[in-house]
């Protein structure tokens, strides 16, 4: 039996009452998604943990983690940095900033830096497309992100290691 | 505090759904009710269910998230006497390439939206909310269950609202990355906790959607336009637009123009004027190519197709679609074949893989496109493009395969001298 933060077990309990009487399976996708930012990847434990409060089998967790681009079996960084390159980010540069990313960082789409910090993926559409080219970190977006604001945020980034 | 816009608004604009983007506080429900909030709700009240459906029918509302469906048409589908519960689902899973606008509706009003949900459950005499938010947005799904929370602290949410015997419980959901998921029954399904696979239609949801129970689906700006209209009427939100497309829409406009943003317009706004004036027109002096008027599943324009209203039925008209209001602008220098081979890469990426024609199809035109970027296209694959797509269309549950296919018939059809070029230089590359 795995136990979360006190502020996620809080978030999992009201989850598990906002469906419908019987209908604890629904809560799999978000759990599992607040539950990977605190252990950092989908574990099998996880997955029996999840399956065990929702009430569900394991493989009916199991069979969601490969649909949902987000949920990752491995770890990826402390920070990860999603530089999306479609069509609006890809007029205006942001293909030319996902290879100054692979450079930056030496690393190439879903790989981690040596340090296990940072980590990049080439993402796809991220709901920035008027203020491309975006970048989310994390959770954080960042807005008309040329090579140079790139560098500084990921420099920020191994500063605050 | 007043916060800082994501791009400036435009003298251009009517704003009816984002006139309180930029107010001090605007996401706050005190700044809302000092700007008109609630109003609607209390006159709601008074309204017969009929009434309220019957109102949002002569606003000439259409659904804002990309299928432009009547929204007055799709509430009166539900079965408001079903012995069932009945839900209201909210899709804020903006996914569409180009799409950016229901991002703001709920940062900066949120309860706009609160609103909008609660006047569909009086009419639907639904209870529960589930508000589906892609998981990428995970700041919104913050903000909102902030917003939440002082809805109900205030009484605009929970048992007996405003004193007035109607109960109604809104709760967020995130969602974990999935284009897909942003069609109503995969969403559904990834409501229910598994992959996001869309369902065999009817039954419709409005009969038999979450939990196999009525459900209305809308979209995020659907549900926000919903006060205006009750408030200031119907007829008054469909004057605003042309015949059979009420109303004003966020446009999120990006690429090559100056002053890429979001902005409110009306229904029927003249596109070419959109990207002059309000846009700022193109960088550089450069001349307009092409066109993707509402979100990359939209079949492309043609410069010389751009001169005209932007309205669902207009668009239709020459082939293509409004969409989700994702308008990307391409200057003269664009290359579309690397246009094409993004866009196909997206969807080859984001294919459930559930329907065949859409799985296999996606990933050989990405083939192609790949092959064909990388210099190695053959004189027959512009043809082949052509007949893989169409043979796409209309073989799958979802949207998806049409989505697809659609962007890439009208590229290969309208910009073959883009592929011709390459293969011309491929070939002076082999000479050499």
């Amino acid at each position: 039996m795995m136990t979360f933060s006190p502020e996620l077990e809080q978030k999992f309990a009201k989850m598990l009452t906002s469906y419908p009487e019987g209908k604890k399976r629904s809560a799999v996708v978000p759990m599992l998604i607040y539950a990977q930012d605190e252990v950092g990847s989908i574990t099998p434990e996880l997955i029996d943990e999840v399956a065990r409060r929702c009430e569900v089998t394991a493989l009916q967790v199991d069979e969601v983690v490969g649909y949902y681009s987000m949920l990752h079996r491995k770890p990826m960084g402390k920070y990860h940095v999603q530089v999306c390159t479609n069509i609006s980010c890809l007029l205006v540069g942001g293909m030319e900033l996902y290879e100054h990313a692979c450079k930056k960082l030496g690393i190439g789409h879903k790989q981690v830096t040596a340090d296990g910090q940072i980590s990049l993926e080439e993402v796809e559409c991220m709901g920035a497309c008027s203020w491309a080219p975006a970048v989310e970190i994390n959770y954080d977006f960042h807005h008309h992100v040329t090579p140079e604001k790139l560098d500084q945020l990921i420099d920020g980034l191994r500063k605050a290691q | 505090m007043p916060k800082k816009l994501y791009n400036d608004p435009s003298p251009l604009e009517t704003r009816i759904l984002s006139k309180r983007f930029g107010l001090d506080n605007s996401e706050t429900l005190a700044t809302y009710l000092a700007n008109d909030g609630f109003k609607a709700f209390r006159k709601a009240r008074e309204m017969k269910p009929e009434e309220i459906i019957e109102e949002v029918k002569t606003s000439a509302l259409r659904g804002r998230g990309g299928a432009g469906f009547p929204t007055g048409l799709k509430w009166s589908f539900v079965p408001r006497s079903s012995p069932k519960p009945k839900y209201i689902v909210i899709n804020a899973d903006e996914s569409e390439p180009g799409t950016c606008k229901d991002r703001l509706l709920m940062e900066y009003d949120p309860h706009q939206m609160i609103e909008g949900i609660l006047i569909a459950g009086l009419a639907l005499d639904a209870h529960k909310g589930y508000l589906y938010i892609r998981g990428e947005y995970r700041y919104l799904i913050d903000h909102m269950d902030r917003a939440i929370a002082e809805a109900y602290a205030q009484g605009y949410l929970g048992k007996n609202i405003l004193g007035t015997g109607f109960d109604f419980d809104l709760y967020t959901h995130s969602g974990a990355g999935a284009y897909e998921c942003g069609e109503e029954t995969a969403l559904l399904d990834s409501l229910e906790g598994k992959r996001g696979i869309p369902r065999m239609k009817p039954p419709f949801p409005a009969v038999a959607g979450a939990w196999a129970s009525p459900t209305l689906l809308n979209n995020v700006e659907t549900f926000s336009a919903i006060p205006a209209i009750i408030r200031d009427g119907g007829a008054a939100f469909a004057a605003l637009g042309t015949p059979k497309n009420g109303g004003t829409r966020l446009l999120c406009v990006s690429g090559h123009v100056n002053k890429p943003g979001v902005y409110e317009v009306p229904l029927g706004y003249p596109m070419l004027k959109f990207i002059e004036e309000i846009a700022g027109g193109i960088p550089g002096g450069k001349k307009l190519k092409a066109v993707i008027p509402g979100g990359s599943s939209c079949p492309i324009l043609k410069a010389n197709e751009c001169d005209i209203p932007m309205d669902y039925d207009s668009l239709a008209k020459i082939g293509s679609m409004l969409g989700s209001g994702g308008m990307v602008v391409m200057d003269e220098t664009t290359d579309m074949v690397k246009v094409a081979l993004r866009i196909m890469r997206f969807y080859a990426h984001e294919s459930c893989g559930w329907c065949i024609p859409c799985r296999e199809g996606t990933t050989w035109l990405r083939k192609i496109l790949q092959r064909f970027d990388d210099g190695g296209g053959r004189s027959e694959d512009v043809g082949l493009l052509g007949e893989l797509s169409k043979n796409m269309l209309g073989r799958t549950f979802c949207a998806l395969g049409d989505a697809a296919a659609m962007p890439t018939i009208s590229i290969v059809e309208k910009f073959a001298e883009d592929f011709e070029k390459r293969l011309a230089r491929d070939r002076q590359m082999v000479a050499v």
